[in-house]
């Protein structure tokens, strides 16, 4: 360590240049960052799709509905551990501007709906609170956030399709619980009681939008799939049984590769930003050769020259790129750049370890050159030069 | 005059000096370039989504919805409000099959989606199904049939607009598919100017009807208006008849609202890109543009030694790190026209949960966007060290050198 003053003094030689370096390192990997947390976010939440949970749907497309009484027959399916149903509703808060269509609206059956997503967190109270009241409603932590809600607020949803039996637009709904999770939870639902939605309705009594299975044992997806999928074939609403993880994987490739084509793009800036960095540092280094020649002169040997020219290029890119992937970090978390239209977006660990590996191959490889010459510098040569 | 004598010379230097600083000049062109061929084609994306949406609102015709919908999935007209939107006054009349009576053109419409395979992945994707009446081509006179024929009414074929065709599997003229309890026939392709229709199936709506069970009942009434000016009486005449609870909207502007979720995103991705490559590459220039200034030391206290201005030094390193930028951006705002204008693909419509098809558009708005964005760029990584090479004190940088 008692190299310190040595690196510290030749990063401070050009301290704009040494600034604005860093500064380059550390926007590449804030970059890096974001585009961890697209990829999950065109994904649609294929990574985080539970292996043991099944989706059945309409077979000729997910907005055909199913009668709910299939889901009694599905519960005598061998294999089928849990099975509770969902369906689309779509309404509007405030205004169409407000974004709230892209909040996942749904009635479901709350006792059945949280067995089958145990990862929603909430407060026992809360949950008992919203069992009991017919109009009440659980509502992600991140949906109430963005839209200032707290338990006891009563919320009016217009409908877009779903009037109730007096003709009325307007359901209003009291919140009774905020659910939470860990990453990569879709803490975005708003759900509230399928018997009193299907009681008001105007039409439409009686049917659902799609069931959820929970399955005991994953090896046996596909057969149990078929096997729900014989139990209503021919008839006038046939189903298509798939993992829950295959269900988003095919939303993920309806968005198609406007996902992998944004990813494509920010790859290129990110190594392009890389390459420019990388070159400033080499160029920095071979700025001071003779320098480099006088610390030979005076005794340093050819393996330490080395040492310490990609000490100084390790420190620069630990020092930004760290920077950087902790600013991303935080900026991911804080919630997504478009105010809730991502369910899913955060940073995944396995992106954070990839980020710390490049941050530390940007220091070996932007230092390598230089400090190989530096290193190979024969201590005439680079004296009679400079 | 003598002033700009004097920046005339002392820039034609710094320009022809640019070869021997080849290395972080490079490094300085490559990085904006990057950037702004990053924000044109981003912004394409949104471009070219609009543009489908956009062309396919005439503003002849106008759009009926059950009031509070807002997407054609959502909307519920029953027959009988069909009939009576059809009676309004301000519809055009035409001739739907030739030799018979003029009627009012209006085509009361399904909507509906399909699961059809993508061709690039293979796996189910939803394809919109619309289902049609006579009126319907009379009021969307782009659409016309390029291999093929017209569905005959009353019978389970479809048309494939040209977009759907080529993104998903299996809709060739003459193929078939078993959607619901019917068997369907594909019988002729349509094109429709890039407009959304094309990255629709089409059918009639007599016939799709009993297949999603919707008994009499429609989604959306089109109507061709007598002109465009006549929307006001049309829209009156249907808001106050109490036997219909409608909204009634020009189709441009319904259209042009039906893709708001993914422009929205779109746009907002774009614009955090923009900022955060932005200043990445103000970094860069900033770097580029110090060490042009630390090489020409000597040369810039040399100048100012024998009465060159501070003014003129200024301009000298600004219009470098200009023109460094300019030639970025042009370089940028090529590659992204060159690779990415008309490329084809589909996507996911949020807002009506269906695909679109579209091609990316480089429009020449974006391409002038993009280069205002480097020469920014470079104005910004070229003031500061402009300003430190004015300041250089002259005895002591001559000494350094």
């Amino acid at each position: 360590m008692k190299f310190w003053p040595l690196l510290w003094s030749s990063l401070k030689r050009r301290k704009a240049r040494t600034v604005f370096t860093l500064l380059s390192i550390l926007v590449a990997f804030v970059l890096f960052a974001y585009l961890a947390a697209i990829k999950v976010a065109f994904s649609a939440g294929v990574d985080v799709a539970g292996a043991d949970r099944l989706l059945t749907t309409h077979k000729t497309s997910i907005i055909q509905p199913l009668p709910a009484r299939y889901k009694d027959d599905i519960a005598r399916v061998p294999g089928v551990a849990l099975v509770t149903h969902a369906s689309w509703f779509g309404g509007i808060y405030q205004d169409a501007s407000k974004g709230f269509q892209g909040v996942f609206q749904a009635p479901i059956v709350p006792e059945e709906y949280l067995a089958m997503y145990p990862e929603f967190k909430v407060d026992d109270a809360q949950k008992r609170a919203w069992i009991e009241d017919r109009q009440g409603v659980l509502v992600g932590s991140t949906t109430a956030k963005r839209y200032g809600w707290k338990v006891g607020d009563r919320i009016p949803v217009q409908a877009t399709f779903w009037r109730k039996k007096d003709g009325g637009k307007v359901w209003e709904f009291n919140i009774r619980g905020i659910y939470t999770g860990g990453t990569g939870t879709d803490t975005t639902q708003f759900l509230f009681h399928y018997d009193y939605f299907d009681e008001a309705r105007q039409l439409g009594q009686g049917i659902v939008g799609w069931y959820i299975v929970k399955i005991g044992d994953t090896t046996k997806t596909a057969e149990i799939g078929k096997a729900i999928d014989a139990l209503f074939a021919n008839s006038p609403a046939e189903t298509k049984t798939v993992t829950e993880k295959a269900l988003a994987q095919g939303f993920a490739d309806q968005v198609g590769n406007i996902g992998a084509i944004i990813q494509w793009i920010l790859a290129a800036v990110f190594f392009t930003l890389l390459l420019v960095t990388a070159n400033t540092i080499a160029q920095s280094v071979r700025e001071r050769t003779s320098e480099l020649a006088v610390l030979k002169t005076i005794g340093f040997s050819d393996g330490r020259t080395l040492a310490l020219v990609l000490a100084e290029s390790g420190l620069l890119a630990i020092l930004g790129g760290g920077a950087g992937l902790i600013l991303g970090w935080m900026a991911i978390s804080a919630g997504d750049p478009t105010h809730g239209f991502l369910p899913f977006f955060y940073f995944p660990t396995k992106d954070i370890v990839l980020g710390v590996v490049i941050v530390l191959a940007l220091g070996f490889v932007a230092g390598i050159v230089p400090a190989l010459s530096a290193m190979r510098l024969s201590i005439v040569d680079a004296l009679r030069r400079a | 005059m003598r002033w700009l004598a004097q920046v005339w010379a002392i820039t034609t230097t710094a320009i022809r000096t640019i070869p021997q600083r080849r290395g972080a000049s490079l490094a300085t062109v490559v990085g904006i370039a990057g950037v702004v061929a990053v924000l044109v084609a981003v912004l394409s994306i949104g471009e070219g989504f609009r543009a489908a949406l956009r062309s396919a609102g005439s503003p002849l015709n106008a759009m009926v919805l059950r009031s509070g919908s807002d997407s054609e999935m959502m909307s519920v007209l029953l027959g009988d409000a069909v009939e009576i939107i059809a009676q309004a006054p301000g519809i055009a009349r035409g001739s739907v099959t030739p030799g018979e009576a003029a009627v009012p053109l209006t085509s009361g419409e399904l909507f509906v989606v399909v699961d059809v395979p993508k061709k690039s992945t293979g796996t189910p994707a939803n394809v919109p199904l619309r289902g049609v009446q006579p009126a319907a081509f009379a009021t969307r006179p782009d659409v016309k049939i390029t291999s093929g024929r017209k569905f005959e009414w009353g019978k389970n074929e479809v048309l494939v607009g040209e977009g759907a065709r080529n993104q998903f599997r299996g809709l060739d003229v003459g193929s078939k598919m078993k959607w619901g309890q019917n068997e369907w026939t594909v019988v002729g392709i349509f094109e429709a100017g890039g407009a959304l229709w094309e990255s629709e199936i089409w059918t009639d709506a007599r016939v799709l009807q009993p297949n999603y069970r919707r008994g009499n009942s429609f989604q959306t009434v089109v109507a061709r208006l007598e002109s465009p000016e006549s929307f006001d009486t049309f829209k009156d005449a249907l808001t106050k008849d109490p036997r219909l609870d409608v909204s009634v909207q020009r189709e441009s502007e319904f259209f042009g609202n039906q893709g708001r979720t993914l422009q929205a995103v779109v746009r907002q991705l774009g614009f955090l890109l923009a900022v955060l490559m932005g200043i990445g590459a103000v970094f860069g220039a900033l770097n580029t543009m110090y060490s042009a200034v630390a090489a020409r030391t000597r040369e810039v206290a040399t100048l100012r030694a024998i009465g060159f201005g501070p003014g003129a030094v200024v301009v000298s390193v600004m219009v470098e790190s200009m023109l460094l930028a300019l030639a970025g951006g042009i370089l940028g705002a090529l590659g992204a026209w060159l690779f990415f204008d008309g490329y084809r693909t589909s996507t996911l419509n949020w807002d009506t949960f269906s695909q679109v098809t579209f091609a990316f558009d480089v429009t020449p708005a974006l391409l002038v966007q993009g280069m205002t964005f480097a020469l920014v760029l470079g104005l910004v990584g070229g003031l500061f060290p402009a300003i430190r090479a004015a300041r250089l004190p002259v005895t002591a940088a001559l000494r350094e050198a």
